[in-house]
């Protein structure tokens, strides 16, 4: 129930975030696509297989499967790209202990932001992954995490983040460069790093929301299994019971009768 | 390719969607300038600074506040993402006038220059809320 509670909160939050991160995503791959690579090193295609992995992950458990699919993916990405460089940066406690435990690289960690998220949360991480990206030292960031499908289902999403995909043109629209006011490299420096923030916190929110389902179906299924043993073992009792009446009234009427 | 007649209006904040809408006219408050949009507008993409969105269906004008963010304009379609904003409907008058006053005196006592822009903000926000709200009584 508390978790109902706190589900129906964080699917606000999220719900109401998610035009506004659709909506930036379209006008930017727009953006993007007419804009040269060169105009921004957020859009810089390099040849350098070199990848940094944010894998959002829940600060608790008990929550069925959320975290072990999680991890899974991970760790399927990374069997996949093993000849690639990979480095981790891990949201949420469960992540950080799954993988502290195996041979990988941890670039940082975030602890604790799902107890109160912010949006600076996101910022930070975000300013985080650009420095890593601008700076060089990886070429490609992906995103791994549970999207919110339905309270019950969460879909495992594992999203390229970085470099900004370039997407194809809308048929309707002329394929023109934009008039910028002021100019392109003054809204590229604004508006780029805005995008990587606004795309993890989406994911932070859709994390979040997705977490509070798992947690609210497998406790659900939890009491369920714990009713069925307490049914089963009620019967098992009075059976034993009533073995017991009947012997000793056996022994009753054997010890009259004789 | 024939123009288009008719624009389509989108206006979110953080918070959700503000407005979906299809309008004859679009004026927005850019960083450097309020600009009008008409349908076939020329692709172009500017930020947005603080003022009051105005858009026009046929002869009927409505009014939103619009606070930063960013603006693309295509020739069918207009994409405002404000980081904040609200409907001449939705503002709180006596609040606004309140932060307003508050804003007002923090810009007389204020020294030294980063909450200067602060208060000067705040400033702008209320008289804009304020200025949005009385032509909703017009």
């Amino acid at each position: 129930m508390v978790s109902a509670a706190k589900l129906r909160r964080a699917q606000e939050a999220m719900f109401g975030a998610r035009p506004y991160s659709r909506k930036m995503l379209e006008v930017l791959n727009s953006m993007a696509s007419r804009a040269t690579p060169e105009a921004h090193p957020l859009l810089e295609e390099r040849a350098g297989t070199r990848s940094l992995l944010l894998v959002i992950t829940s600060d608790k458990g008990l929550c069925g499967g959320f975290n072990a699919n999680i991890t899974r993916a991970a760790g399927r990405f990374m069997a996949e790209n093993s000849d690639r460089e990979l480095k981790l940066y891990l949201v949420g406690r469960k992540g950080r202990d799954y993988f502290k435990r195996r041979s990988a690289t941890v670039k940082a960690e975030a602890i604790g932001v799902f107890q109160a998220l912010r949006y600076s949360a996101a910022q930070k991480i975000g300013q985080e992954l650009i420095t890593a990206f601008t700076s060089g030292e990886v070429d490609r960031v992906y995103l791994v995490y549970n999207e919110f499908k339905s309270v019950i289902q969460q879909r495992i999403v594992v999203d390229p983040l970085l470099p900004i995909q370039r997407t194809a043109f809308d048929p309707r629209d002329p394929g023109l460069d934009y008039l910028y006011e002021p100019a392109p490299s003054g809204i590229f420096a604004s508006v780029l790093p805005k995008y990587v923030e606004v795309r993890v916190w989406q994911a932070l929110l859709e994390s979040a929301a997705a977490e509070h389902g798992a947690r609210m179906a497998a406790m659900d299924a939890a009491t369920n299994n714990a009713s069925d043993t307490i049914d089963r073992l009620t019967l098992y009792m009075n059976k034993v019971r009533q073995a017991a009446i009947t012997k000793e009234i056996i022994e009753v009427v054997s010890g009259a009768g004789s | 390719m024939a123009l288009p007649t008719k624009l389509d209006l989108e206006v979110v904040t953080p918070e959700g969607l503000l407005l979906k809408e299809t309008v004859d006219e679009v004026i927005v408050p850019g960083e450097l300038g309020y600009f009008g949009v008409l349908p076939g507008h020329t692709p172009f993409l500017s930020t947005l600074g603080v003022g009051e969105l105005t858009y026009r269906i046929g002869a009927t004008k409505k009014r939103l506040t619009c606070f930063w963010g960013f603006c693309e304009v295509l020739p069918h379609r207009v994409s405002i993402l404000a980081e904040v904003g609200e409907r001449a409907e939705d503002i709180d008058v006596t609040r606004a006038e309140k932060a307003k006053e508050l804003a007002a005196q923090r810009l007389k006592t204020i020294k030294e220059e980063s909450g200067y822009a602060e208060a000067h903000r705040d400033y702008m926000k209320a008289v804009t809320r304020l200025a949005t709200a009385q032509h909703r009584r017009d």
